[in-house]
């Protein structure tokens, strides 16, 4: 019996290659789906604030106030988009969504900075958008400091300004010009590898359960581990197939460079694997229909994306939600996988992230399969 | 017409009914997801780690990383001896931000000269790395000393832009202490709302095709659209309560300001889960299978409702092609429609183009599924 163990197991795997490849519409998915979210993410996903529509009032209309305009519009933060002449009329433009940053000049500031008066000038800001509202907030007092202090220099001289006392410089590591594109690239691999291996497997399982060809199976001489491993090891294969797809389409298109090893990573992936397939098969044991498989598999992914870190930050979260995090098998591969992409680190940093998945992988696998051998029993 | 809809509805909701365990999930799905990503997801880039290593180790260097933690941008959670010790902390991911603080560094403070301080940002997470790199340079703009002080070693120092001949007054209007969750939970409310609705309809016509149910349907004088929109409007109530409990939690629990008409939200998310639904029809129809019907919905409303709506990344900052995208997405209209009322208090005067916009995406998408499903039965 146990020298047909390997064969059975082979001639499962194939019979759900078949399944997988008469369905002419799941492979296609498989491979453009993670094209398109790769392509997708790479381009939306950008942290800059850029061209921000603005409406500038000057009230002062002076060649003074029109120079400081333009220190605003060659910034490439701010487009100028309306220039008007009342200060009213920016509340409708804001309330349409048609500027978020409006700019007042009050009149007669070209005659205060020549009496060497100060002159406050109005920045109005959209705070909808809590995050652009501050980025712009930032620029906007660059730039007028900037200014500020030229108008100072031009006044005392140059020792108006002391050097600076503390002076801060700034090194960038991994990834020197701060591409987003090559931190979202290594977490869609692992995005996929969730989407893929986890709800995939969950509704194989559960379409057999709810043909009734699950009955056939156990009738078999096949044991329910095989049966398990069965449907498994396909959306591994395909898995890693995506892997391969998708670090071919980083490196080519987006020139993501990989600094670690790709066998560490493709052996770590496995870990990683090892738990999302251990979370489909346990989804499996806990549905009944492919409509319940699927709900908890959609309800296992938004966790995965916006609670591990693949888009915001960890460390920024309420410490309670940190620790939910560690819940989240994805939260220690991302750091797996960009350390390997970016870092280029090994093992010798990557352990204890191996060790959690490799924890989690051996109670889930355990777990589901010892439901599944109960639910068949 | 009417009188041949009402069964299908019927019949729809009993099935709903049978399965309580999805209807649970339906029910309380949304709301869990709004208190976890309520809380979990915040756009502000605070209590970045930090490791330090200090050369100096004297008072000023001390009052310099002093500085730098007590903003809350910084939490120093590692001390290195070396070099080496700051590389590796980078690289565990213990740290993302490293100081390095030179052995003359009190010294020069001290005789006025510039004191170089040297940091070290991890750029793998570009977008946290650029505003952490925004923070250390405002910080150390603070510290910047003039020459009205006499104390050029102590780090207190009077704020240049007191002296400075222009002042900036900033006004923040709609959200005037810049809180995140303004921003993102009524974002959040769409996000939602746009998967939930696809995935709730996704499956109803492919399940009839695995079961083998279609066929009595075939064969019954039912019209398409009659089937489509008889199965459609249970799970537009079932999305409306869902609706009235993410309004309820968003206003009473994490206090958005609800400036705008109730009335007029109401309407609107109605009418985009109309939309959302009709996408989830249409997936089905067009396909027979099941685990494709789920997959579908992903990847045409999960990610770009997520990515491509403007929830978090503005879209203006898009390259145009990736802009011209968003334009035919629904959850970018429901957006501008969802923060309009709820932070801007504007009403149907400035919001009827992305009504309208999302009135007729509905329509189609039912018209559409209705076609898909005609050419089928032929």
């Amino acid at each position: 019996m146990s020298s047909n163990r390997p064969r059975r197991l082979w001639t499962l795997v194939k019979k759900e290659f078949i399944q997988i490849r008469r369905d002419r519409r799941i492979l296609p998915i498989l491979i453009i789906m993670p094209v398109l979210q790769l392509i997708i993410l790479g381009y939306a996903v950008s942290s800059d604030v850029k061209h921000l529509g603005t409406a500038v009032c000057d009230l002062d209309r002076t060649p003074e106030s029109r120079a400081f305009i333009d220190r605003f519009t060659t910034s490439d933060y701010f487009d100028i988009r309306y220039a008007l002449s009342d200060e009213r009329q920016i509340k409708p433009l804001m309330d349409a969504g048609k500027v978020r940053v409006g700019l007042v000049i009050p009149p007669r500031f070209a005659a205060k900075l020549a009496s060497e008066e100060t002159v406050a000038v109005q920045l109005l800001l959209d705070g909808t958008d809590s995050n652009t509202a501050t980025v712009a907030q930032g620029y906007a007092t660059q730039i007028v400091n900037a200014e500020a202090t030229r108008i100072l220099v031009e006044r005392l001289g140059p020792k108006a300004i002391a050097p600076l006392a503390v002076d801060p410089s700034i090194r960038v590591w991994f990834n020197p010009d701060l591409k987003s594109v090559n931190f979202m690239v290594p977490g869609v691999v692992a995005l996929i590898l969730t989407i893929v291996t986890m709800t995939m497997t969950a509704t194989a399982i559960v379409k057999e359960k709810e043909r009734g060809t699950i009955e056939q199976l156990i009738v078999s001489p096949i044991r329910p581990v095989q049966i398990m491993l069965g449907k498994a090891i396909p959306f591994v294969i395909i898995g890693y197939a995506d892997i391969l797809l998708v670090v071919l389409v980083g490196l080519l298109w987006f020139r993501v460079p990989v600094a670690g090893s790709f066998p560490l990573l493709l052996a770590l992936s496995g870990l990683f694997i090892m738990t999302t397939l251990g979370l489909g098969l346990l989804i499996s044991t806990l549905s009944q229909t492919q409509q319940q498989a699927m709900m908890l598999g959609f309800f296992a992914n938004p966790p995965f994306m916006l609670l591990s870190g693949f888009i915001f930050p960890i460390a920024s979260m309420p410490e309670p939600m940190q620790y939910i995090t560690y819940l989240i098998p994805l939260r220690y591969f991302l750091v797996i996988i960009r350390g390997i992409f970016l870092k280029g680190v090994g093992i010798e940093v990557l352990w204890p992230q191996a060790l959690a998945l490799l924890g989690f992988g051996v109670v889930l696998l355990f777990l589901s399969a010892l439901r599944f051998q109960k639910r068949l029993g | 017409m009417s009188s041949r809809i009402l069964p299908i509805m019927k019949k729809e909701f009993i099935e709903v009914w049978r399965d309580p365990r999805s209807l649970g999930f339906i029910l309380v799905m949304p709301v869990m997801m709004l208190f976890l990503y309520g809380y979990g997801i915040s756009s502000d880039v605070k209590r970045v780690p930090l490791v330090v290593y200090d050369r100096d180790g004297r008072p000023p260097a001390r009052e310099l990383v002093n500085r730098f933690t007590s903003t809350d941008y910084f939490v120093v959670t590692a001390r290195a001896e070396s070099l080496r010790d700051l590389r590796s902390a980078i690289d565990r991911g213990q740290a993302k931000v490293g100081l390095v603080i030179p052995e003359d560094f009190s010294r020069n403070l001290g005789a006025g000269r510039p004191a170089p301080i040297q940091f070290v940002v991890d750029g793998s997470d570009s977008n946290t790395a650029s505003i952490a790199i925004g923070n250390i340079a405002s910080i150390g703009k603070s510290l910047e000393t003039t020459p009205q002080d006499l104390r050029p070693h102590a780090l207190i120092v009077p704020r240049m832009d007191l002296l400075l001949p222009i002042e900036l007054r900033t006004w923040v209007w709609y959200n005037p202490e810049l809180k995140s969750a303004n921003f993102l939970i009524p974002g959040l409310t769409a996000v939602i709302l746009m998967m939930l609705a696809a995935l709730l309809t996704s499956l109803t016509v492919a399940r009839e095709w695995e079961r083998g149910t279609m066929e009595s349907l075939i064969a019954s004088p039912l019209h398409p659209y009659e089937l489509m929109v008889g199965k459609i409007l249970p799970y537009v109530v079932i999305g409306l309560v869902c609706v009235v409990f993410i309004l309820l939690a968003a206003v009473f629990w994490f206090r958005v300001p609800l400036r705008g008409s109730l009335v007029l939200l109401t309407a609107s998310s109605t009418i985009f889960l109309l939309g959302a639904l009709g996408i989830g029809l249409f997936i089905s129809a067009a396909t027979k299978n099941q685990q494709v019907a789920f997959q579908l919905p992903i990847l045409v409303t999960m990610l770009p409702a997520l990515l491509l709506s403007g929830f978090f990344y503005p879209i203006e900052n898009m390259p145009p092609i990736l802009q011209a995208i968003t334009a035919i997405i629904p959850a970018r209209y429901f957006l501008v429609i969802i923060r309009g009322i709820f932070l801007k208090g504007v009403g149907l005067a400035i919001l009827w183009k992305e009504l309208l916009f999302l009135g007729a995406f509905a329509l189609l998408m039912l018209i559409a599924s209705s076609a898909k499903f005609q050419k089928r039965l032929g």
